[in-house]
């Protein structure tokens, strides 16, 4: 039986970098079973033995306030690992002991990582690793994981560590008198129970009114010892004016204690690179306008490359691919529908998702390096300031930018969002930023109608998208999730150099998460519309007479108010529900029984007018989101009622823009 | 010694945390990200939008109505 290392520290201490740099290819990241946090497992190799490594949640602390720490706690508590690797900061050690300290109090079996050593060292700063060691009662080992230094010694140090449990330290520290009593009372009243966890930590944590601690209590002890930890928890309560202070003051100063001396920093404050950066990235003027230039950078890049080039190149081999089956399966003779199914059902639903993967990719890689290098935080700052105009929060941004890309990444960007108000809230504004996969359409429509005010379309689209995407939110905000967003807290870490194994990593992850999840909903719903296309047998594929055709012929009196009510228009909105991807494939199809091209063009010419047109882009724009987005919602909230109300919810506010857009325009006399 | 909100402070002067009058959850949360009794600041950027300030060498960005429920000692 491999024995277990658990990875435990603050955000931005540099775990995930040790666990990438301990656990090679070999790692696959999951849920923790029943919460939508990440779980991040790999094998690490020490000779010829073989350990896992869990990678926990990054955390400030173990309290019972949120997911992230409840999973780590339980975790830990389980006694499943054998040792805690605590990943500290080594230039913000006081407040990274404050976990340490908690993982103490619970009797972990814990051996310290003292990273980015290399930082502190040019910041002046001066460390004693063994003095720390000395006084936390554990081996603290100073690294660099992110130069794979050190590594060696605290592996070897964590190795010793899960071999030998009974050296672990029992940390038994002072609150001050009055709590202390307190906690020796309730330590009596909870000796020789069942408790599974230490009589005295779950003293601490009954003081501190932790919900989870006391459920458990509740479960497993007697009422009448229930109603005795009660009365004493009150009295702590009426003793002490703020008893929950009491604690945290209590670890503090055993902080203190543990770092005078042991951890210095030069009487003079240099300003370093952050500072200089910061002072122009968070400016009160420059920080929001150099915001949007590193958007558009990153955007330029991803459809440029991502889209145009890669992506082309990508479509073009799928294309050359399936003329090459193609041929293969006439020579065989082939029947006419299994050429079809091939050549359009499965060649053309694959294609779709291939197509899209460059984009993902030069996507992750981007969002990976600012996220890496520190500067996502100061986007969710000057972000902050707009975003509570509407109610929401400057955090809620980020997911928004990543779906400009493709919604499926951005809805699970809202993982970040503690507060309920503002992850549903930014799950389900989310699809109004318009995705890679709707560009085409815009083109192809562009391409028809506006070949000379192609950037100002597409610009008002997007501008659009936001706006609206913005006004719902604040809608959200009066009437479904009413209630404060959160306060704006957010750690400011030091700018780094993205290290490349990192975001690399993380992309890939990423990447292999989307093809699985969103590759496998996106073809099985594309092969689908292949099937409804071409049935009933004998029918013209693609034609009137297919159930697809028939199916629009019912829809499309619901748009004719918007001036596009042709049953052609119909199947395309519906293919786009499969895959935004699909739509100018299918219209063409339709239209003109090509994908795309010339005909193409004049096809939608004699279909549309330009005014008809806008109002079909604007539905594009809004109208509900792909499946794989829905599959997303549905997963991301543990419930598939939001993935219905957002497709609901969605093609109610395209229908009505582009109602508007086409009523408004005929008005003015525009056709 | 008086105390007064840190949203009060000017850019560059420091202070002394002395008592945050925000909700649990608020309140928890700045005690784990360091902000506790005595825990020394000083303010970075204090002009639009959340105050930034220094914290035991690292930065942290508050929304203004946290900054304001925070009361600090100036040194």
């Amino acid at each position: 039986m491999p024995k277990t290392v658990a990875l435990a520290g603050n955000p931005n201490s540099g775990k995930t970098t040790l666990f990438n740099a301990l656990t090679g290819a070999n790692h696959h990241a999951a849920n923790w079973p029943g919460v939508t946090v990440e779980r991040k497992e790999g094998q690490f190799r020490c000779g010829s033995d073989v350990y896992t490594v869990v990678d926990l949640p990054g955390i400030y602390s173990l309290g019972a306030f949120s997911e992230d720490e409840l999973v780590a706690r339980d975790y830990i508590l389980s006694g499943e690992p054998d040792v805690v690797v605590n990943v500290i900061d080594a230039t913000n050690v006081e407040r990274n002991l404050y976990l340490t300290t908690q993982l103490l109090e619970m009797g972990a079996n814990v051996v310290v990582a003292l990273n980015m050593v290399d930082e502190a060292e040019s910041l002046a700063m001066s460390l004693d690793a063994q003095a720390l060691s000395k006084r936390l009662g554990v081996p603290v080992v100073p690294t660099v994981a992110s130069k794979r230094q050190g590594i060696d010694q605290l592996m070897a140090a964590a190795v010793r560590a899960a071999a030998d449990p009974s050296v672990k330290r029992k940390l038994d520290l002072s609150y001050g008198q009055s709590v202390d009593a307190k906690v020796t009372q309730l330590e009596k009243l909870l000796k020789d129970r069942d408790l599974v966890y230490p009589p005295r930590w779950v003293a601490v944590k009954l003081l501190e009114g932790d919900g989870q601690v006391l459920k458990m209590v509740e479960e497993r002890l007697t009422s009448q010892d229930v109603e005795e930890l009660r009365r004493v928890c009150e009295e702590a309560a009426a003793e002490n004016s703020d008893l929950q202070l009491e604690i945290v003051d209590g670890r503090y100063r055993f902080i203190q204690k543990v770092t005078r001396g042991a951890v210095a920093r030069p009487k003079k404050e240099v300003p370093t690179l952050t500072d200089r950066l910061d002072k122009v990235l968070t400016h009160r003027f420059w920080g929001l306008p150099l915001f949007a230039v590193i958007i558009f950078a990153v955007f330029q890049l991803t459809f440029v490359i991502g889209q145009d080039l890669l992506g082309g190149l990508v479509g073009e081999g799928v294309g050359l691919l399936g003329e090459y089956i193609d041929g293969l399966l006439a020579r065989a003779n082939a029947s006419e529908l299994l050429r079809s199914y091939v050549a359009d059902g499965l060649i053309g639903g694959v294609g779709v998702v291939l197509e899209f993967i460059p984009l993902i990719v030069i996507l992750y890689t981007l969002m990976g390096l600012l996220e890496d290098s520190g500067y996502m935080a100061r986007a969710a700052y000057v972000m902050d300031n707009t975003m509570r105009k509407v109610g929401l929060q400057g955090k809620t941004f980020i997911p928004l930018i990543v779906a400009f890309g493709c919604n499926v990444p951005g809805v699970m960007a809202t993982r970040t969002l503690e507060n309920k108000k503002d992850r549903m809230t930014a799950i389900l504004i989310n699809p109004f930023m318009s995705c890679g996969a709707k560009l085409p359409i815009y083109l192809a429509f562009i391409a028809a109608f506006f070949p000379k005010y192609g950037a100002l379309v597409l610009f008002s689209l997007y501008v659009l998208g936001v706006l609206v995407a913005l006004a719902m939110g604040k809608l959200f905000g009066r009437t479904l999730f009413k209630g404060e967003s959160s306060h704006f807290i957010m750690e400011l870490p030091p700018y780094r150099m993205p290290t490349l194994r990192n975001v690399v990593r993380n992309m890939w992850d990423n990447v292999s998460s989307f093809l699985v999840r969103a590759g496998t909903v996106i073809f099985v719903v594309v092969s689908l519309l292949w099937v409804l296309a071409v049935l009933p047998a004998g029918v013209e594929p693609y034609g009137s007479e297919s159930i697809l055709g028939r199916v629009g012929a019912v829809i499309a009196p619901i748009f004719a108010p918007a001036g596009f009510g042709t049953w052609q228009a119909s199947v395309g909105l519906f293919a786009g529900v499969a895959a935004k991807e699909a739509v100018v494939a299918t219209l063409g199809m339709v239209y003109a029984g090509v994908e795309e091209g010339v005909e193409l063009v004049s096809a939608l010419q004699k279909a549309f007018t330009p005014l008809s047109a806008f109002a079909f882009l604007v539905m594009t724009l809004l109208y509900t989101p792909c499946v794989a987005t829905l599959a997303t919602i549905k997963k991301e909230t543990g419930s598939a009622k939001w993935a219905f109300f957002s497709a609901g919810y969605a093609f109610a506010v395209g229908w009505l823009g582009a109602v508007l857009v086409f009523q408004l325009g005929r008005l003015f006399g525009l056709s | 010694m008086s105390y007064l909100p840190l949203i009060n402070l000017r850019t560059g002067e420091h202070a002394k945390v002395a008592h945050i009058a925000a909700g649990r959850a608020a309140t928890k949360r700045l005690y784990e990200m360091g902000f506790n009794t005595g825990a020394e600041v000083v303010v970075i950027k204090n002009d639009t939008g959340p105050v930034i300030v220094g914290l035991f060498g690292h930065k942290v960005a508050l929304g203004r109505g946290l900054a304001e429920k925070m009361l600090v000692s100036k040194k």
